[in-house]
């Protein structure tokens, strides 16, 4: 996908595969020298604060190494979860799909700003 | 007072075991014609106790009930553990606060999303949540 990664996160992960995920990212960034990554979370049917501080660090392991991060696909039920959770995921881009986020992320990088709500 | 319609335990004792929880508690709320919404409350809640049952109380086990009251159907979880317990329940209740490496989202989150939730610990001899949902 050009200078993009996707991942796309499976139904139901063990927390250790989780864990794995940031490595593997990251190192992926490292290798590839991307500077957007997608997350695509569609097929997940819920997200607890275990995932959801996953996603938070490794969306701030990225931007240290100079690559954005959006999360896309969100399930809304997920969205209300997590809400009242208490977990907003402050910080994260987001976008409903795939396509959105890669314009998103495209957007980003071509203004150079910092288009994170803050 | 709710009739019991259904019950069953399994153990957590590994990560396996968190995800195999969540499937059941997915089942069981599937079964009693739960919204799509509360499903996923109900499943959030139990994977964040069954990962505190994990890490902090050692490992223990998931009792699940399903009830009936009148025309109204739920289901009750209760995790168990033989671990250190907690020695202030009104701080572990209280949002952020983690005696680990966590948010401290687990059980403030678990009670937000579910309808009935108690807490019983006992210091050096466990700890017992139980959280129920209504449909």
């Amino acid at each position: 996908m050009g200078e993009f990664l996707l991942v796309t996160l499976q139904v139901d992960m063990h927390d250790q595969l989780a864990l794995r995920l940031q490595d593997d990212l990251t190192n992926a960034i490292q290798a590839k020298g991307s500077k957007g990554v997608l997350i695509d979370i569609s097929a997940l049917e819920m997200v607890d604060s275990f995932m959801g501080r996953m996603i938070s660090d490794v969306s701030g392991m990225a931007r240290i190494l100079d690559a954005r991060t959006v999360l896309v696909g969100m399930q809304p039920a997920v969205a209300i979860t997590l809400v009242e959770l208490g977990m907003s995921l402050p910080g994260i881009d987001t976008a409903l799909n795939v396509e959105r986020g890669m314009q998103l992320l495209k957007r980003v990088l071509s203004d150079g700003d910092d288009h994170r709500p803050r | 007072m709710a009739t019991i319609t259904g019950r069953g335990e399994q153990p957590l004792r590994s990560e396996h075991d968190i995800v195999l929880c969540r499937q059941t508690v997915r089942r069981l709320a599937q079964e009693a014609a739960f919204s799509l919404v509360d499903q996923t409350k109900f499943v959030t809640a139990a994977s964040e106790l069954a990962r505190n049952a994990l890490v902090y109380g050692r490992g223990g086990v998931l009792k699940w009930e399903t009830l009936l009251d009148g025309i109204r159907r739920g289901i009750r979880l209760s995790f168990e553990d033989q671990g250190p317990g907690i020695p202030d329940v009104d701080q572990a209740l209280t949002d952020g606060w983690s005696s680990g490496t966590g948010l401290g989202l687990g059980l403030t989150g678990a009670r937000r999303l579910v309808n009935e939730f108690e807490l019983q610990s006992t210091v050096g001899v466990g700890t017992r949540v139980t959280i129920t949902r209504w449909k």
